[in-house]
Order: structure tokens, then sequence, then C-alpha cells
């Protein structure tokens, strides 16, 4: 199976993440922000980073660059798409995702390893955790705090749409405590925390990271 | 030439933390009246010819598709009357407008 990652000028973790799936059984597929080819892939990862230095607002140049017309249409006809950090970002600048992300409420950058909950295991994409899961990976941005209105709130939480959230203390603020979501139909997911940097012990806090490359595999093997 | 300002500011409902880290900041320094801080963004566009109703409605689509994010941001869109006078004058006229008060109703 392929897995493209984008590379937007100012992606940092895009290697990670084209390990990660290495590391998972999968193909991974460098994708250009500047080409509008997708490679025939099966799936896409848009890392974490600071593409276009973060101008104007996180993700809000990355979100016209060329290689989205395409990632855009795919995943709207369900090709699993994961949004890490900028990614998210991303993603809700493109409105694939409700909300926005804004600046951490105490304004720190944090970076720390986050306990979270996992609190949906029905997308492409977490399918090998189980509901309640604890899992402990890496959080490292400056606007990570997840806002909505109180009507696209109450629909996630509705709907089951909440994917993972930060367990104990809200560490920045985001509505509910929201670290990542879904889109309706599962196969679109953003999150704040890193999964690629907890694949393996020597460099991550954990492994809890890696069932969501094993995870998304395991949903294309299965479609 | 015409200059048509924009300016977004985070909707009043979205929490603002530099305003607020500004706001904190202000008693420290003697301003002890300023109560409230919101930081916005201020955009300066330019436009070939006069700001035409075309050439505002062009600047609003921008606006809402680039300049705000309109989940978080409103935004406004305005002449900027200093640029109508004549260029030799214009400079003068900006770096008052610079140092001008607006009070906000």
């Amino acid at each position: 199976m392929r897995i493209g990652v984008v590379t937007f000028p100012g992606s940092l973790d895009d290697r990670d993440a084209a390990r990660a799936i290495r590391m998972a059984g999968g193909e991974a597929v460098a994708l250009w922000h500047n080409d509008h080819s997708l490679r025939n892939i099966d799936g896409v990862v848009l890392p974490g980073g600071f593409s276009y230095g973060d101008y104007l607002r996180c993700g809000a140049i990355a979100r016209f660059a060329p290689i989205m017309e395409e990632i855009t249409v795919r995943a709207k006809a369900g090709m699993p798409l994961l949004g890490i950090c900028n990614g998210f970002q991303v993603l809700c600048e493109s409105h694939l995702l409700p909300g926005a992300l804004t600046r951490n409420s105490d304004l720190h950058f944090l970076c720390r390893d986050q306990e979270l909950i996992i609190e949906n295991n029905s997308t492409s994409w977490t399918s090998e955790y189980s509901l309640g899961q604890h899992i402990t990976i890496p959080l490292k941005n400056g606007e990570g705090s997840y806002q909505c209105d109180d009507q696209t709130l109450s629909l996630l939480e509705s709907e089951g749409r909440v994917v993972v959230r930060y367990a104990g203390e809200n560490p920045n603020g985001s509505r509910n405590s929201i670290a990542g979501i879904t889109n309706e139909r599962g196969n679109i997911v953003g999150l704040m925390p890193h999964p690629e940097h907890a694949i393996e012990k020597l460099t991550g806090p954990t492994t809890d990271g890696f069932a969501f490359f094993t995870g998304v595999l395991k949903t294309l093997v299965a479609s | 030439m015409a200059r048509i300002i924009v300016e977004v500011m985070l909707k009043p409902e979205i929490l603002d933390p530099q305003g607020a880290a500004i706001a904190a900041a202000l008693p420290r320094l003697g301003f002890s009246d300023l109560t409230s801080v919101r930081q916005g963004k201020r955009f300066e566009i330019e436009v070939d010819g006069p700001a035409t109703p075309e050439k505002i409605s062009e600047v609003e689509r921008a606006a809402e598709l680039l300049l705000a994010n309109l989940v978080i941001e409103n935004f406004t869109v305005r002449i900027d009357e200093t640029m109508r006078s004549e260029k030799s004058v214009r400079i003068d006229e900006t770096m008052r407008s610079e140092k001008s008060v607006r009070v906000d109703e």
C-alpha cells in the first residue's frame, strides 16, 4: 500500500511520517506541494512543521498548494487522510475538518509527552486502538488550541467525531479538551499530537503512535 | 491608485491570549485605566485606479478566502482616505494618520 507524505516549504516531520509508514509495512511516497500528481497513492499524511513559515495563519497558505486540489478531491471520495499538527491546521483551513486551531491559551510553545484518550476507534486511522485506551505521544506546538462554535462542538460530540482527547489537565485551552477529530465518513483525521514520533522505544517516549500507521494499512487492505 | 484597508479581528467569543498578555503588561507600565486589549491584523491593499465598488468587492472576496478565517475571525473593508490626496501631500497625511487617534464607538 502506498501512503503519500506531502512536503511543503517548512515541513519538519515528513521524514518521520515516511519512516513510520515504512516500519508499519507500507510504501512511503514523497509528494511535493507544487506538484499535481498523487503518484498512485492509497492514502496520504500531511505532516507537522511550519508550512510557509506559519505566515498569515498556520496552514492558511499551504491550503492553496497545488497538491491540495487533488488531495481534497480524493479525500472527499474516501481516501484516508491524516493531518498531524500543522497538517491538522491545514485540514481545518481547507474546511475538510470543522473548526480552527488558535494560539495556546497560556501562549507557551508546548513540547512534552502527552497522555491522550482514544474516543473513536472506527476511523480509517484508529481501528487498531481500543475505545477509551490511554496513549502517550509527543505534543509540540504553539497554536494547538482547538476552537469551534457551540453548534459544531455539539455535532462533533453527538456524532462521536472526537477521535482523541487530552487526558487530565487541558494543556492549551482546546474546547472540550479536543486533541483530534474526524469527518463524518471517518477517513479524514486531524490531531495536534504526533503519533509518528512515538513508533519505537529508541526515539520516542512510547510506541503508542505506531498503530495509526498499521491501522490505516489494515483499513486499506480490508477495503 | 487607491489603497483599501482590511482589518481582521478574532471574533469576540474567541479567546485572544496575545491581547490578554498585552493587557496584563499595561498596568506594570503605569497604564492602569486600560482594562482590555484585543489584537488583530491590518492589511493595506493597493489597486490600480480608483477604489470602485468592483475593486472593493474583489478585496472582500480575497478577505473571505484568504485574509480572514471566518470560523474564528471577522473582517472589515474600507478605503484609505489618506490616499485620495496628491502624492506629495500624501506622505504627510499618512504620517499624520499614523499618529492620529481613532475612537471606536
